[in-house]
């Protein structure tokens, strides 16, 4: 390898992991799918929460 | 580390290409489905049902633990699933997903789904799932599956455990209602994955898996599923026999009953292995049939039943 074509190699790797098109789309639909699927399970627990409770939760002493 | 090696592209870390609908597959959703499908008619056996949200979410940990199994059964069995042609499309043997993160998804997701359970309805029904995902992973297919051709006749309860599951979950309890749903469930699994595996009877046999046409041969194969369908019709009976179905649930299922032992004796009988072969299909097909109308009708009744109409 010439002293120009080791440099360039050198420079990539210190770019860190290049990742193809498929990687990119495939980590940021996962990303999406994680994302709607913490935000599923906050409102589940949210509104699981307030059934639970129910009418109790107003019968508290000021 | 040589100048070589540092600049071979092929040393460098696999990243992973997986969809979101790749760790779909994963959790089997068909048979996440007929879980979630068992579990509600568990639940509306119940005496008094939770507010709706609570058996939505109840249902939503137990669809995410037996999916969670499913992943995990798919992580340990890549090894087979990649020589079966059935299975040979899975995530794992196919290179969609990485074994390391399919193992890490259905450990995630099991512990996930027994903590919600526990925590929208209770700790009884969340032990029970905790369990059957142990059942199905550890004893099932860990230990049974490649050992024993009793590996589904045990490994069954796993299957049948749902209903429980629900009941539980809406209780606090178990009762002997739900038990006869456990047994239904777990009579009728031997019958149908032995007629299964006599139309897989080639893929089971080239990746060394005990099934038992292939350790016990056809003939004990479809003595044993005759012997099964014997037992199956009347316990499918039991829920109107103890009280708790009516007698249309009776009717119904003393028919799907018979209809299964008829096609039982016409796959025992069978004489070529063409007539075998298409015997099998039958009892195969008629058998999810019948677990689904028995199930449908349990789940109608008790819907009309809450609703003052039945």
């Amino acid at each position: 390898m010439s002293d120009k074509g080791l440099k360039d190699e050198v420079l990539s790797s210190q770019q860190g992991i290049v990742l193809t098109p498929e990687q990119v789309r495939g980590r940021r639909v996962r990303n999406i799918a994680i994302g709607l699927g913490v935000t599923f399970l906050a409102v589940l627990f949210y509104a699981v929460t307030i059934v639970r409770l129910g009418s109790v939760v107003a019968n508290r002493s000021i | 580390m040589s100048d070589a090696s540092y600049f071979d592209e092929s040393a460098a870390p696999k990243l992973p290409v997986a969809a979101p609908l790749d760790f779909i597959a994963l959790l089997k959703p068909r048979v996440m489905s007929l879980v979630v499908f068992t579990a509600l008619a568990g639940f509306l056996l119940a005496p008094t049902l939770p507010h709706p949200l609570i058996v939505f979410a109840a249902l939503f940990a137990i669809a995410v633990g037996a999916g969670a199994s499913g992943a995990l059964n798919m992580w340990y069995d890549a090894d087979i699933d990649a020589v079966m042609r059935r299975t040979r499309l899975r995530p794992i043997p196919a290179g969609r997903i990485d074994a390391d993160a399919a193992l890490a998804f259905g450990v995630v997701l099991s512990i996930l789904s027994v903590f919600t359970l526990g925590f929208v309805s209770n700790w009884l029904a969340a032990a029970l799932l905790a369990f059957t995902i142990f059942f199905y992973v550890v004893i099932y297919t860990v230990w049974l599956k490649r050992l024993t051709p009793l590996n589904i006749v045990i490994g069954g309860a796993a299957g049948a455990l749902p209903p429980i599951v629900g009941y539980a979950a809406a209780t606090g309890d178990i009762s002997m209602s739900c038990l006869v749903l456990f047994t239904i469930i777990f009579v009728w699994t031997p019958p149908h994955f032995w007629s299964l595996a006599i139309l897989k009877i080639d893929e089971y046999g080239s990746v060394g898996l005990p099934m038992l046409p292939n350790v016990s041969g056809l003939q004990r194969t479809r003595l044993e599923i005759l012997i099964y369908c014997l037992f199956l019709a009347p316990i499918g009976a039991g829920p109107w026999l103890l009280g708790f179905a009516s007698w249309l649930y009776g009717f119904t299922s003393v028919s799907l009953g018979l209809g299964l032992l008829y096609l039982a004796a016409q796959l025992f009988f069978a004489r070529d292995e063409t007539a075998i072969r298409q015997a099998a299909r039958r009892m195969f097909a008629f058998s999810i049939f019948y677990l689904f109308a028995v199930f449908l009708m349990i789940t109608i009744e008790r819907v009309l039943s809450l609703m003052g109409l039945f």
